[in-house]
């Protein structure tokens, strides 16, 4: 086992930030020390916070994570936000309402940009999920970038999913569409110090009515950051799903779509370097775009030749 | 994927002006870095303790109070404590030029003061980062 895991699984910070950021780099270095961390995953509970930019989902976190730092929990923070697609540099501005957490010990925050993932979370979101979860966390937050209505990639990592919203983002249609609201196993309306919150909560409580053959009825909670209001009620509820779902065959199939996530993921990303890695591939590829750009081949047939050269 | 700079911007102590930390976030930004902003009133411990769980190459420091030779120097001590030696750490902000030597003298490798092109700062960066 090398220092770098060792440490890691003591819980070693500096350990634990140096190994994610190897595997953000898709650094080769990495793939050893996940190899061996991966036996001792599977116990942290993650929860997936989700919502419109603005929703004040860093700030629940910063609430949740100290009552659950109250409980005695260990917490991993993953902050997504988004990456520029024009400079490929990021803006990470999670922290600034966590601040009061840097210190303590028990808590462990990590600030990550999209870099071209799609649906609202980071390539590397599975890797830095394990390592948190073998070094020791009992809790995983994991706060996806601001969504819009068809960003759902998070019911791929999470185990209890948290939908954020806000009094006055639309009338009770929003709520019947597709997407966003069908991912919830949790609904959060946040700044409930603001008006209009009772209709988004009846809104939200008549769509959750409909799911009649759901057996998890689905809570809504009023919380204010601000004011510190429904934070406990929210950790009682993400703790009665927890128990719901290792009561029925539920956790399973999650984690199942995790893992299966994980390794077709893993898959894709070793197809395509084998493929840019080989010269004869690759200038096989560069060949093909040559074809398909004047029209003498088109992208299926291309595909195939390079998956038939790839088999050989 | 390739390595990208990672550079932590703080603002130490009680001053509340961060335009120029916000300007230089941005600046660092558009170069293609991911800057995590962390926002007012950082005590060094934060500074520090944030720095080494997001794994950063640079930490810049902004203050336009004038407790700079306190609080900079604060920072730069608790880095050689927390044995961060790879780490690049600049200031920027109101800072006499009389107080740059005694402040690179306690481990703050550069200073930008008012009217620096983010051009320079970013091109620093870029030439000194240390791993």
């Amino acid at each position: 086992m090398t220092d770098l895991t060792t440490k890691v699984l003591t819980g070693d910070t500096r350990s634990i930030a140096r190994l994610i950021s190897l595997v953000e780099n898709a650094d080769p270095e990495a793939i050893s020390s996940m190899k061996t961390l991966y036996s001792h995953t599977g116990n942290a509970h993650v929860v997936g916070v989700t919502g419109v930019m603005g929703s004040g989902k860093s700030s629940l976190l910063f609430e949740l994570t100290k009552t659950y730092r109250h409980l005695g929990k260990k917490v991993g923070i993953i902050a997504i936000d988004p990456t520029s697609p024009f400079s490929g540099g990021a803006l990470l501005g999670d922290r600034i309402r966590m601040t009061e957490l840097s210190t303590d010990a028990g808590v462990f925050i990590r600030s990550m940009g999209t870099r071209g993932a799609l649906g609202g979370l980071t390539n590397a979101v599975f890797d830095v999920v394990d390592i948190l979860d073998a070094s020791g966390m009992d809790i995983i937050l994991i706060e996806t970038v601001g969504v819009g209505q068809d960003e759902v990639e998070i019911v791929k990592v999470a185990d209890t999913i948290i939908v954020v919203t806000v009094p006055g983002l639309g009338d009770a249609v929003q709520t019947i569409k597709a997407g966003l609201m069908e991912i919830a196993d949790i609904f959060v309306v946040n700044k409930a110090d603001k008006p209009g919150v009772e209709q988004t909560i009846a809104e939200l409580q008549s769509m959750v009515d409909l799911a009649i053959d759901r057996d998890w009825k689905i809570p809504i909670i009023a919380t204010s950051a601000k004011e510190r209001k429904g934070v406990s009620t929210l950790i009682e509820n993400i703790a009665a799903h927890t128990s719901y779902m290792h009561e029925t065959h539920v956790f399973e199939n999650r984690r199942r779509i995790r893992y299966e996530a994980e390794l077709l993921e893993l898959i894709r990303k070793r197809v395509i370097s084998y493929v840019l890695d080989d010269e004869k591939l690759k200038s096989q590829v560069e060949c093909c775009l040559q074809r398909i750009s004047v029209r003498e081949l088109d992208p299926y047939t291309a595909a195939d030749e390079i998956l038939n050269a790839l088999l050989k | 994927m390739a390595k990208k700079i990672r550079v932590l911007i703080a603002k130490p102590g009680l001053d509340g002006h961060d335009r120029g930390a916000k300007v230089v976030a941005r600046a660092l930004r558009d170069a293609g870095m991911e800057v995590i902003y962390t926002g007012l009133h950082q005590t060094a411990e934060q500074i520090v303790a944030s720095a080494i769980q997001e794994d950063v190459d640079v930490i810049g420091l902004s203050l336009l109070s004038g407790a700079h030779m306190t609080l900079f120097i604060d920072v730069a001590k608790l880095m050689k404590t927390q044995e961060l030696t790879d780490v690049l750490l600049i200031g920027g902000g109101i800072i006499p030029q009389e107080d740059i030597p005694a402040l690179k003298k306690a481990g703050i490798n550069e200073i930008f003061g008012p009217g620096t092109p983010v051009d320079d700062i970013v091109c620093y960066i870029q030439k000194n980062v240390k791993r």
